[in-house]
């Protein structure tokens, strides 16, 4: 098990300096400047501009320079945000990020979860095709689409919540609900299909007949196999809402992590673009590491050890 | 057991997420929080709630690039100008401004007034930094060229030290500075955030955390800033110690930062903010709104042409182009926000000649034609070249706006101009402007924007090697013109010339061809009076606004 965990953090390790190096690379070839105000720029002024962050040097160099500073855990400057540190605008922006991330993965999950049961256990009832229809509407329709609409409708015409900006808890709902779509969509689906599986196994026909109460059968029984798969598919769908957030962040006027990503490739801020994606692939990487640690919590057949030596 | 390891991985994760977002919120306390209750509540208190499209990037003025923070410096700070409600400058920190008989030395008494941790603010102030700005190479730092201060070109390129700079502080209450030449500008340059006075104690004492938060910043203007919540928004208050206060009439401004136009609508429709701007979109939706209005901007979009194309070398065949673009309905139909047609180089409500006149209404409409004089220059122009075909491209940036006016013009080009063909190139942004820039183009749909408000902002542009002149126009007498104009200290007769030289580069040269000024559609609350908009530098001026 050790042996394994550390083997997973080597190549987690080795995985994110290629994609440092391969964004560093392709960033440069964008066309512009990261300086502001390019319409009005000279020749003249982007060399001295260019030499004054050291962007005239070859960008191997540059490279070099610029994973030397990494390693320390220093990101850089800024250059739209002048005089402030990459670190600290992180700092700042993960907190909202972070926050309505988390409450959409725990909504959609509960909620999902939910459905998914509901509809398995009373299968082709009215309350399983309803489930199962807004399963396939949270999958297909975008999460923007729905961010959009829950602005209008309960922020504007219903004025139960706050449409937008970030004053307080009240403000998170929205955004978090939008979020959280495509999430319940998927653990509804999942959870009804494989409950509807292992309702079927000889284990649980007899648990039943043994006389086991009809809520343990299932929670004990059914859910906890049925989790298994549900396990696997939470990790995407976190890495499915990080980038979701992108969006739901602008929609809302979220202060967040995702926002400033998007802006800072448009305008180039190459510090600020290698930060943020250094710590979006951080998380992408621990969280399809975390979600391979769950699995084998909860399926007792997986062996970390033979999986490693095989 | 190993589900109890599970759930309390869950729980740290959650304890964990909840540290993380101690979040930033800002306080909604004082905003009125729901329902259309902004007309009537705004007037007691004299609130006014806005939105800006980004953070501040900077607040330190000497390195301030952008719109957002000049409106910022130029509400919370005070230079020796400032813009009126007509964008003409007025003394502001300068009480006194005397010139030398030859125009190159200006002195300025700087009057009594006080920065808001108490200093007075003094000669020092400006001349500090100024000298800033070259040292640090400021993103502006070439307005000081632009205005003509002495040793500011050498000092960029580096053959002179910034100490050198045309500027000196006599004492406590006397600015001196030393022009190249004389400008006639020099007021209307001095207005720009640029200019603006630094305390040098204060700046030195915050070193590099300064300008990076409201209270690491000092204010000398009709406000200050009370809050600021990076990427959510900043809160003015009124300053009590600026000189002028008795003018000021708003206790407070609420600005938002709000990205998409859609939020910005949902918010005011909601009652959390006093003014939007619509995008093309909304506007039909909104078109019978009492708060809908329509402004003119001072930036301007015209078509550039690769004058060393074979075919657009031709001064027929641009002819031809300029005059067969329905321009109204360009901005009609495919822009439909408030843009209008140009039918010349400066736009028209912003600039004004000594005598008061419209410079857009002195000089007329410009290149401005019917389909059938489109076509006989067509004529003409393909048989001087010898081709009865010209196949072109064009380069835009991929943006919806651009791609809606690129195919509008490919539309009426090619059927108005047989043997006419334009292909639609689009590229990001950035791209668009290095094709320019390298000239790698044959036609390409442009922007500018004015750098201060003079129409010598459109027309020095166009000089021979200008790196704004991305298309190898040359005229020696138009430079020759441009250069007169620069140092001519008699309005009326410098007036004369700008409308020659637009005369010059359009009737004569048809050099490109000009296609909109911009425009704004908004929907603003009707009791909000005095909410001055300038051309450029910062945006607004919020000390003479007040609710009704």
């Amino acid at each position: 098990m050790k042996r394994y965990i550390l083997q997973r953090i080597g190549f987690m390790l080795l995985t994110l300096f290629l994609i440092a190096t391969l964004t560093f690379f392709l960033m440069h070839f964008l066309p512009g400047t990261p300086f502001n105000n390019p319409e009005k720029l000279t020749e003249k002024q982007i060399k001295v501009l260019n030499a004054k962050y050291g962007l005239d040097d070859p960008v191997a160099l540059q490279y070099l320079r610029y994973l030397g500073h990494l390693v320390t855990g220093d990101f850089g400057m800024s250059f739209q945000y002048e005089g402030r540190t990459v670190n600290s605008m992180i700092t700042t922006r993960i907190g909202p990020s972070a926050l309505i991330g988390f409450q959409a993965m725990v909504f959609g999950t509960i909620i999902g979860l939910a459905l998914g049961i509901i509809s398995a256990l009373k299968h082709n009832s009215i309350y399983d095709y309803g489930s199962v229809t807004l399963a396939v509407l949270g999958m297909s329709i975008p999460s923007f689409v729905f961010a959009a609409l829950l602005q209008y409708f309960v922020g504007v015409k219903l004025g139960w919540l706050p449409p937008a900006l970030w004053e307080g808890y009240q403000n998170t709902i929205l955004p978090s609900f939008a979020l959280s779509v495509t999430v319940i969509a998927t653990v509804a689906r999942f959870i009804r299909t494989e409950m509807l599986e292992v309702l079927g196994h000889d284990y649980v026909i007899t648990a039943r007949s043994k006389g086991v109460a009809e809520p343990k059968v299932i929670v004990k029984h059914v859910l906890r196999n049925a989790l298994i798969p549900v396990v696997t598919m939470l990790g995407p769908l976190a890495v499915s809402i990080m980038t979701g957030t992108l969006v739901i962040e602008k929609i809302f006027s979220v202060p967040g992590l995702g926002e400033q990503f998007t802006l800072s490739i448009l305008v180039k801020d190459y510090s600020v673009i290698m930060g943020i994606t250094i710590l979006y692939s951080a998380l992408f990487i621990l969280i399809v590491f975390i979600v391979d640690l769950l699995y084998g919590f909860l399926d007792p057949r997986i062996n970390f050890k033979r999986g490693a030596e095989a | 057991m190993k589900m109890k390891k599970m759930a309390s991985f869950l729980i740290f994760l959650l304890i964990m997420t909840m540290a993380l977002s101690g979040c930033n919120f800002s306080s909604s306390k004082d905003t009125s929080s729901k329902g259309s209750g902004g007309d009537k509540s705004g007037k007691s208190k004299q609130v006014l709630r806005v939105t800006e499209s980004s953070e501040i990037p900077t607040m330190d003025s000497t390195k301030a690039h952008d719109t957002v923070a000049f409106t910022v410096l130029n509400n919370t700070k005070e230079g020796l100008y400032r813009q009126d409600k007509n964008n003409q400058p007025i003394m502001a920190m300068a009480e006194k401004h005397e010139k030398s008989d030859d125009s190159l030395v200006h002195t300025f008494k700087i009057r009594d007034a006080k920065w808001s941790n108490g200093d007075p603010v003094t000669a020092h102030d400006f001349e500090y930094a100024w000298k800033k700005v070259m040292k640090e190479a400021g993103a502006y730092n070439y307005m000081f060229v632009t205005a003509g201060v002495k040793n500011a070109q050498a000092i960029m390129d580096g053959k002179k030290d910034a100490d050198e700079l045309g500027v000196k502080a006599v004492d406590d209450k006397t600015l001196k500075v030393t022009l190249e030449r004389p400008n006639p500008l020099l007021e209307t340059l001095l207005t720009f955030p640029t200019f603006l006075p630094q305390n040098q104690k204060f700046v030195e004492k915050m070193g590099d955390q300064y300008a990076l938060e409201y209270d690491k910043v000092l204010s000398n203007g009709p406000f200050k800033l009370s809050a600021w919540k990076h990427e959510q928004g900043w809160t003015y208050v009124k300053n009590p110690d600026y000189w002028d206060a008795k003018n000021v009439k708003l206790n407070k401004i609420k600005v938002y930062v709000v990205k998409n136009d859609k939020t910005g609508l949902n918010l005011y429709e909601s009652g959390k903010i006093d003014r939007v701007s619509l995008s093309a979109s909304a506007v039909d939706n909104y078109k019978d709104d009492k708060a809908f209005k329509t402004k003119t901007l001072a930036g301007i979009g015209f078509l550039r042409f690769n004058l060393n194309h074979p075919a657009l070398k031709n001064e027929n065949i641009r002819r031809a182009i300029n005059l067969a673009i329905d321009k109204k309905g360009l901005t009609d139909i495919a822009l439909n926000n408030g843009a209008v047609p140009l039918y010349g180089v400066v736009p028209g409500n912003y600039y004004y000649s000594p005598g008061k006149k419209d410079f857009r209404k002195l000089n007329g409409d410009l290149l401005k034609g019917t389909a059938k004089e489109a076509k006989k220059y067509w004529e003409k122009g393909l048989k001087e070249i010898g081709k009865d075909k010209v196949n072109v491209s064009i380069n835009i940036s991929d943006v919806e706006e651009s791609k809606k006016m690129a195919e509008f013009l490919q539309s009426q080009l090619e059927s108005k101009l047989p043997g006419f063909k334009m292909e639609i190139k689009a590229v990001p942004f950035e791209q668009r402007l290095e094709i320019e820039k390298s000239i790698k183009y044959d036609i390409s749909l442009s922007t500018w924007g004015p750098d201060y408000s003079d129409p010598m902002t459109y027309l020095d542009m166009w000089v021979t090697g200008s790196s704004a002149n991305r298309e190898d126009y040359a005229n020696p007498e138009y430079d020759k013109l441009v250069e007169k104009a620069r140092t001519e200290t008699d309005l009326a007769k410098r007036y004369k010339m700008l409308l020659k030289l637009e005369k010059v580069l359009l009737e004569e040269d048809v050099a490109i061809a000009p296609l909109y000024q911009k425009g704004q559609a908004i929907l603003q609350h009707k009791n909000i009076k005095n909410l001055v908009q300038h051309p450029s530098g910062p945006e607004f001026t919020y000390k003479w606004t007040y609710i009704e």
